[in-house]
């Protein structure tokens, strides 16, 4: 399985493992990783999903699409490489992605 | 904390599942047991009338956590359990199993279920409700055959179930006894948009329409309207509104008025046990009275409270309500909550296509505002809700103004 590593915004490092084809978002809720509020459970409407790739891997990971990029450009701290993680499907050449979340999902 | 102590949670929902991960990191060393009596680990209950019913996700995926999270948290689920009842003097939970269990806290979050429709043939196979994920699996297999189904309630759960069976293939009639679908909770113009976009999309949509009975066999074969119209139908579902679960509560002495009643730490009116989700009637501090919700953004921020109270945390619940609904290719995102609206302004065209938005007005501000297809009109009204600056009709109904200019 592909290795996620979150990082929190305080720096605390989460290295964990998460199946290929589900989201960034349930990988980090199936881990019980903090800062995923995920809200709306994935369904692209409610935004606490927020994370930022590792522009390292922004290749691996696509970019937005209409609806996400709609919801990214009202958050105050949306960065160049954010993402909704639930639109992030997660497959076998994100092993070892870095994925940052910020601090208003705390 | 004492590492001895036992927490117990009734039911497993969405408020259960936040509830428990936020006691272990608020602290919480004790014992943790959930009971549930439905025989699923914790689900997620939106996408039961959309994604998971028209097929396009499967079991795994409906689970809020995967396994290895619950092991992780170290919790206890008894499935297919019911508590009987609550015994608040000596702090026990009686079970159907005739098992007792003992508890130094205790949580509530015992959801809410359909309500049911008193009239002849209610009982019949085929006629569904749909709250839980063995209800859809009911209406999942009555629909590999059916053609024609008849859904009863044109609130959000009626409307989207019937867009679910649409892209089954399944033809639908939805009867509504008012005069306008979601009338209780939106405008006559979002309604009117409703009826709208089911129509276009083929459902056959009657207003005014009573069901007086269901008639069949042993399986539904048709559905009887008040005005003796007969409607041919191999199935139908029933979404009639919920009841909250509160039974437990108020057999047990705990205040119950529309709800678990609670304040904004998600406290009963016992020392010892909390509630969370739609179960309760709790205060909402930004609209400044009580609500009872039917929403898991309700059921997940307020059983963070409810845990961190359970810890000797004070943590106060104070959220901007907001809502989704699904249908066809729409996404309508609702934030705020618009009872007691006096004006409505629509931006973007509301008689043709399928995005726009509508605010709810009243003395000058902005109550609420429903979103469709219009994700940053949602985030943008979020905020001029909080902002709580007088509103700027014109503005807000002229496309050419930028919502972001309007905040403050």
């Amino acid at each position: 399985m592909p290795v996620i590593n979150y990082v929190e915004f305080d720096g605390t490092e989460h290295s964990v493992e998460v199946a290929e084809g589900i989201t960034l978002m349930q990988g980090a809720m199936d881990n019980l990783i903090d800062g995923m509020v995920a809200e709306c459970g994935g369904c692209c409407v409610c935004c606490t999903c927020h994370c930022m790739i590792d522009p390292r891997w922004t290749e691996v990971t696509g970019t937005a699409g209409t609806q996400e990029a709609e919801l990214l450009g009202y958050l105050d701290t949306k960065e160049p490489t954010s993402r909704l993680a639930c639109q992030v499907n997660v497959t076998a050449a994100m092993d070892g992605m870095v994925v940052r979340l910020p601090e208003s999902q705390y | 904390m004492n590492p001895s102590n036992h927490c117990i949670v009734i039911g497993a929902s969405h408020a259960a599942v936040q509830l428990i991960i936020s006691l272990r990191q608020n602290g919480w060393e004790g014992n943790i047991t959930v009971i549930s009596d439905e025989d699923h680990p914790p689900y997620q209950r939106p996408p039961l009338s959309k994604a998971y019913l028209a097929n396009t996700i499967a079991d795994e995926q409906l689970a809020l956590r995967a396994p290895a999270a619950y092991q992780k948290l170290n919790v206890t689920f008894k499935l297919s359990t019911r508590v009987t009842s609550i015994d608040t003097q000596n702090k026990q939970v009686h079970l159907d199993s005739g098992e007792i269990l003992g508890f130094d806290k205790l949580a509530l979050c015992t959801g809410a279920r359909a309500r049911p429709l008193p009239i002849p043939g209610a009982d019949l196979n085929a006629v569904h409700y749909l709250r839980t994920m063995d209800d859809v699996k009911g209406i999942q297999a009555s629909a590999t055959t059916a053609k024609t189904a008849v859904i009863i309630g044109g609130g959000y759960i009626g409307l989207e179930t019937a867009a679910s069976l649409n892209k089954l293939g399944v033809k639908v009639t939805l009867l509504e006894t008012e005069s306008r679908l979601l009338k209780r909770v939106a405008s006559p113009q979002v309604s009117a948009f409703y009826l709208r976009l089911h129509t276009e999309e083929g459902i056959d949509i009657r207003l005014d329409t009573q069901a007086a009975k269901l008639l069949g066999d042993q399986a539904l074969t048709q559905v009887i309207c008040a005005d003796g119209t007969a409607i041919d139908a191999d199935m139908a579902i029933i979404g009639i509104g919920v009841i909250a679960n509160t039974e437990l509560a108020s057999d047990a002495g705990l205040t119950v008025d529309n709800g678990i009643l609670v304040n904004e730490f998600a406290q009963t009116s016992h020392e010892d046990i909390v509630a969370a989700g739609d179960c309760t009637n709790h205060p909402n501090p930004i609209l400044n009275r009580n609500l009872r919700l039917e929403s898991v953004p309700n059921a997940t921020e307020q059983a963070k409270a409810a845990a961190a109270s359970l810890c000797g945390i004070e943590k106060a619940y104070a959220e901007l309500p907001w809502f989704w609904s699904d249908q066809f290719d729409v996404k309508l995102q609702i934030t705020g909550m618009n009872q007691g609206y006096t004006e409505v302004v629509v931006r973007g065209d509301i008689n043709n296509g399928r995005s726009f938005s509508v605010f709810y007005i009243a003395n000058n501000k902005i109550l609420a505002a429903d979103c469709i297809n219009r994700p940053k009109d949602f985030m943008l009204a979020k905020k001029l809700i909080l902002q709580g600056t007088d509103c700027d009709a014109a503005s807000l109904a002229d496309e050419s103004t930028d919502l972001k200019s309007l905040l403050i």
